[in-house]
């Protein structure tokens, strides 16, 4: 299984054929370097390691610049391994055509962080009245019942941490490949803040 | 500018002249119907500009039979073949909503003077916002003030 990695630029709006506007994520994909083949002989399984986003010496550990280094690459940020035989050498560059428009693609970030978030964003519960007395806004209610079973259950939703989780995101239609400028432009959201970490693979799903 | 501004930026359509809230305009719009295609014109006043670059729209208003009909069109749409400016307004608000609330006489917009200094100042910062942009709204924004200035000098001498 092939895949790139990318940098989330942002969300914008295009026409179709038809006229029609289409919401796309631009997605800035490298172009990405090939940096290790994982081989069945030496390594028990298949896969190619990609590289992504350029670093200064300064920013990497030891074990990470002798590793570029010995694979003949410039410095890279990110390391990401996909599995799978793919037909690439190492230092070889794969950018935006590795996919064309109308592909479905699976895309994988970490979704935006919202911090310890109530029950209402966090688990779409509902809001009781602003008015009228009402004492219970964001509240998020009873919480179970009484003597018996004397506890709350275990995943009882409640407040708590939201965002900041790996996500993936399956079939989504590749609108518009961009290889000169190495942008894919991807119908509808993708997790993650703008400039944040996205993979993407061919969909699963097909 | 950043580089999904200037992705936006190459999005946008080339071919639309500069136009302001107040004026007059002539959409050439692409209906299909039955399987065929074919080009509507829609006449009327230009309400409101609303977002910007490759996503602006434009409202347009007029009055069919006595009945107020708006229609809002992306002014990057390929499905607007064409924008014509009838009528240069003169008008003093970004958005025209106001016009909802009158009829006739009272919803008349003044024409605006494109001979003087100030018109071409305004012309040229219209041009300056470059062909590609095609978003007077900055200008249009910051006319008032060039505008006073201009008029201030002119009247000077002969006051």
């Amino acid at each position: 299984m092939s895949g790139l990695i990318g940098s989330k630029l942002g969300m914008t709006q295009v026409f179709d054929a038809e006229g029609r506007i289409v919401p796309v994520t631009v997605v800035d994909v490298g172009p990405c370097v090939v940096t290790q083949k994982k081989t069945m002989e030496r390594d028990g399984y298949e896969a190619v390691q990609l590289g992504f986003g350029a670093a200064k010496e300064k920013h990497l550990d030891r074990p990470r610049i002798g590793h570029l280094k010995a694979a003949g690459t410039k410095l890279m940020r990110t390391l990401r391994e996909f599995r799978g035989a793919w037909d690439v050498n190492v230092g070889d560059e794969v950018g935006a055509s590795l996919f064309e428009g109308g592909q479905k693609v699976d895309v994988t970030g970490t979704t935006v962080g919202k911090g310890f978030a109530g029950t209402i964003k966090r688990h779409g519960f509902t809001s009781g009245p602003r008015s009228h007395g009402s004492m219970n806004v964001r509240a998020p209610g009873s919480i179970g019942q009484c003597a018996w079973p004397s506890r709350v259950f275990k995943n009882k939703k409640l407040p708590g941490h939201l965002g900041d989780v790996r996500r993936t995101v399956q079939a989504l239609k590749v609108f518009q490949v961009l290889p000169e400028e190495n942008l894919l432009l991807i119908k509808g959201a993708v997790p993650g803040p703008v400039g944040g970490l996205v993979i993407i693979r061919p969909s699963v799903k097909g | 500018m950043n580089r999904l501004e200037r992705i936006e930026k190459s999005l946008a359509a080339t071919n639309r002249p500069q136009f302001v809230v107040g004026d007059a305009v002539r959409v050439h719009a692409k209906v299909v119907e039955g399987g065929k295609e074919r080009i509507q014109v829609f006449e009327g006043v230009v309400i409101a500009r609303s977002g910007g670059s490759n996503r602006e729209t434009f409202t347009v208003r007029k009055v069919s039979y006595s009945t107020g009909v708006e229609r809002v069109f992306p002014l990057n749409s390929p499905n607007v073949d064409k924008v014509e400016v009838v009528r240069r307004g003169r008008v003093r608000r970004a958005k025209l909503y106001y016009l909802r609330e009158r009829r006739g006489k009272a919803a008349r917009i003044a024409e605006r003077d494109m001979r003087g200094k100030r018109a071409a100042e305004l012309a040229a910062l219209l041009a300056a916002e470059g062909v590609a942009s095609a978003a007077p709204e900055t200008p249009e924004a910051t006319s008032p003030g060039v505008a006073d200035g201009g008029a201030a000098d002119e009247t000077k001498p002969g006051a």
